[in-house]
């Protein structure tokens, strides 16, 4: 056999190892985040504890449980999702946040809960309708504008949409009813997982596993989508189709997590870069290994801000302070490629 | 005759609705086992003409036909399985190994969720063998020089296992050495009995490498036939609008300017 042939196969198995690894990782550590928190101390509830204490356990299983559940699917959801923006739009400085979509989905939010009612299918659908409303505008508006590079044109037009939305939210709060209405709005713009239960984690996991589950098929295809469209044409690909079917399951996810968590940034940004560092550019492995830090991630900054302050941090400010930090190190360590 | 591998029956073909047309006209066939080359000015419609081929563009009307049926009758995987292109440059967003490029040239064989398994890998790892890239195979492709990345898009296309080869000025960008080992190449696999289609800018590559040559300007086809009744100082000097002068050395043509 020759040289060429072995060599890909060990690599994918050596490659496939850290995967299981970081699977078990997440477990462990969603484990561990189950019994972090503030309650009896502002330390480890113990397993003894936990057996005996009737008030410990409706603690972990009515709120602890479906918050961190919520927690990995925002952190996977983001990340599958900036990774599938980045190599559709064969951009790595795209995220949700920075297209309009998440933005959006804070006006359709706010918007909802202002006119129409705060159901929680309304908001949800209004947050999706919007968040896809973002994503197309900015789409178009880089199409369109004159200057710069796609690059350039794609994270501008991002900017401007998302702009559009934060004015157009700041307007929401200010005719809001601030006993009621205010306070909900604001949650939006923070970020956070205190009020998630049951019943608001299976409103939304239903279409975030399917979305992720599209996505993660579709990984391979990913790196076809990527491509030029005369390229990806020759090799088969209907690009407009497909990309259309990755693109609806990502925003998707997105704007159902966002519906629960409020805005949450960077992690759709930073996420995939490490995970492509880490496990090189091919989706086959760097979807997966996104996926899995993203809720990693997701996991450590909720810990984090259950645990900091004796009050609870808004886990968007985390993220966004994290992943800044991240950002600017990957920045000077190694250079971001961009290209066109 | 057999019939023709592609065959363009009076094409127009414009980009915009009621804008310029860019062909016009254009019968053309295509015989397999041959290399024909289409030479023409910039603008003159090549690379548009590779895209028709290929069923990225539509004829606004004529037809083009793959193997005796009309390109529409096709899926799109079976033309991907049909014809493979080798751009002139391609946008590499990312820093995908060599290997893992080359694979995409798979796609067309797999079902449309189907992953590449160890029998796509053989083929990928051959393909990028007979580029003489083997040894390159785990490096970032966003590393190597422009001539190697040349060589990783033909063996993306070879790994498509394609019958017929669409090049688009498959030496532009590359130095001496480059081209003569990309031609080389390119002769090994016409020799083979590959059927290929290319546009080029210079007329020592269709000489070199075609037994057909098509002379094309102002989306029209001038002048096509065998390479040496078709490359003459006449045809080329009127193709180009400046004089040009085709001279034998060696039995071969050389074509001074």
């Amino acid at each position: 056999m020759n040289r060429s042939v072995v060599l890909p196969a060990r690599a994918a198995r050596i490659a496939e190892h850290p995967l299981a690894w970081m699977t078990g990782l997440l477990i462990l550590v969603f484990a561990l985040s189950l019994l972090v928190g503030r309650y009896p101390g502002p330390t480890l509830l113990s397993l003894d504890r936990l057996a005996s204490d009737e008030m410990a356990q409706r603690l972990v299983w009515n709120l602890r449980l479906p918050r961190l559940l919520t927690a990995v699917l925002l952190g996977m959801s983001l990340s599958a999702a900036g990774m599938v923006l980045q190599m559709i739009f064969g951009n790595p400085l795209v995220e949700p946040g920075f297209l309009g979509v998440s933005q959006g989905a804070a006006f359709g939010a706010a918007f909802s809960i202002i006119f129409l009612g705060n159901a929680a299918w309304l908001v949800q659908g209004m947050a999706a309708l919007f968040a896809f409303l973002g994503l197309t505008f900015s789409y178009i508006l880089a199409r369109r504008a004159r200057l710069g590079g796609w690059v350039l044109r794609l994270v501008l037009a991002g900017i401007a949409v998302s702009a559009l939305f934060s004015a157009g939210v700041g307007a929401l709060k200010y005719v809001a009813d601030p006993l009621h209405q205010l306070p909900e709005i604001t949650f939006w713009l923070l970020g956070g997982l205190w009020s998630i239960t049951w019943t608001q984690l299976q409103t939304i996991a239903p279409v975030v596993l399917l979305a992720l589950f599209v996505m993660y098929r579709m990984r391979w295809r990913l790196n076809l989508l990527s491509l030029d469209d005369t390229t990806a044409f020759s090799l088969g690909v209907a690009p407009g189709q497909e990309r259309a079917l990755v693109l609806t399951a990502a925003v998707g996810a997105t704007a159902a997590v966002v519906s629960v968590s409020g805005m949450v940034g960077w992690i759709g940004l930073v996420v995939p870069h490490l995970a492509r560092r880490c496990f090189g550019a091919d989706a086959r492995r760097a979807l997966p290994a996104a996926m899995l830090i993203g809720g990693l991630f997701a996991l450590l900054c909720d810990d984090a801000a259950r645990t900091l302050l004796a009050g609870e941090i808004p886990i968007g400010i985390l993220t966004s302070f994290v992943g800044a930090l991240f950002f600017i190190a990957m920045m000077v360590t190694k250079n971001i490629q961009v290209q066109r | 005759m057999s019939t023709p591998l592609l065959a363009f029956d009076r094409v127009h073909f414009g980009y915009q609705p009621d804008g310029r047309m860019v062909l016009r006209d254009l019968s053309l066939e295509i015989q397999p086992g041959t290399v024909t080359a289409i030479l023409g000015p910039n603008g003159a419609g090549k690379t548009t003409l590779l895209h028709l081929a290929l069923g990225w563009l539509s004829p606004r009307t004529g037809k083009v036909f793959l193997n005796g049926c009309p390109l529409g009758s096709y899926s799109r995987r079976a033309l991907g399985q049909w014809m493979a292109l080798v751009p002139q440059s391609e946008r590499i967003p990312f820093e995908y190994s060599v290997l893992e490029y080359v694979l995409l040239g798979r796609a067309p064989h797999l079902a449309p969720l189907e992953m590449p398994g160890v029998a796509d890998c053989r083929i990928a790892a051959q393909a990028l063998e007979s580029v003489g890239l083997d040894r390159l195979d785990g490096r970032a492709i966003t590393t190597l020089s422009g001539g190697e990345r040349q060589l990783v898009l033909l063996a993306r296309a070879l790994a498509q296992q394609p019958r017929l080869l669409l090049l688009d000025e498959p030496t532009a960008h590359l130095d001496l050495g480059n081209k003569a080992r990309l031609l080389g190449l390119l002769q090994g696999l016409a020799a083979q009995g590959v059927t290929m289609l290319l546009t080029t800018h210079e007329p020592q590559v269709a000489a070199a490498l075609a037994s057909r040559l098509v002379l094309m300007r102002e989306g029209q086809v001038r002048h096509h036939g065998p390479l040496e009744q078709v490359l003459t100082s006449e045809h080329l000097s009127a193709t180009y609008g400046v004089p040009v002068r085709v001279i034998q050395v060696d039995g071969k043509q050389v074509v001074w300017l």
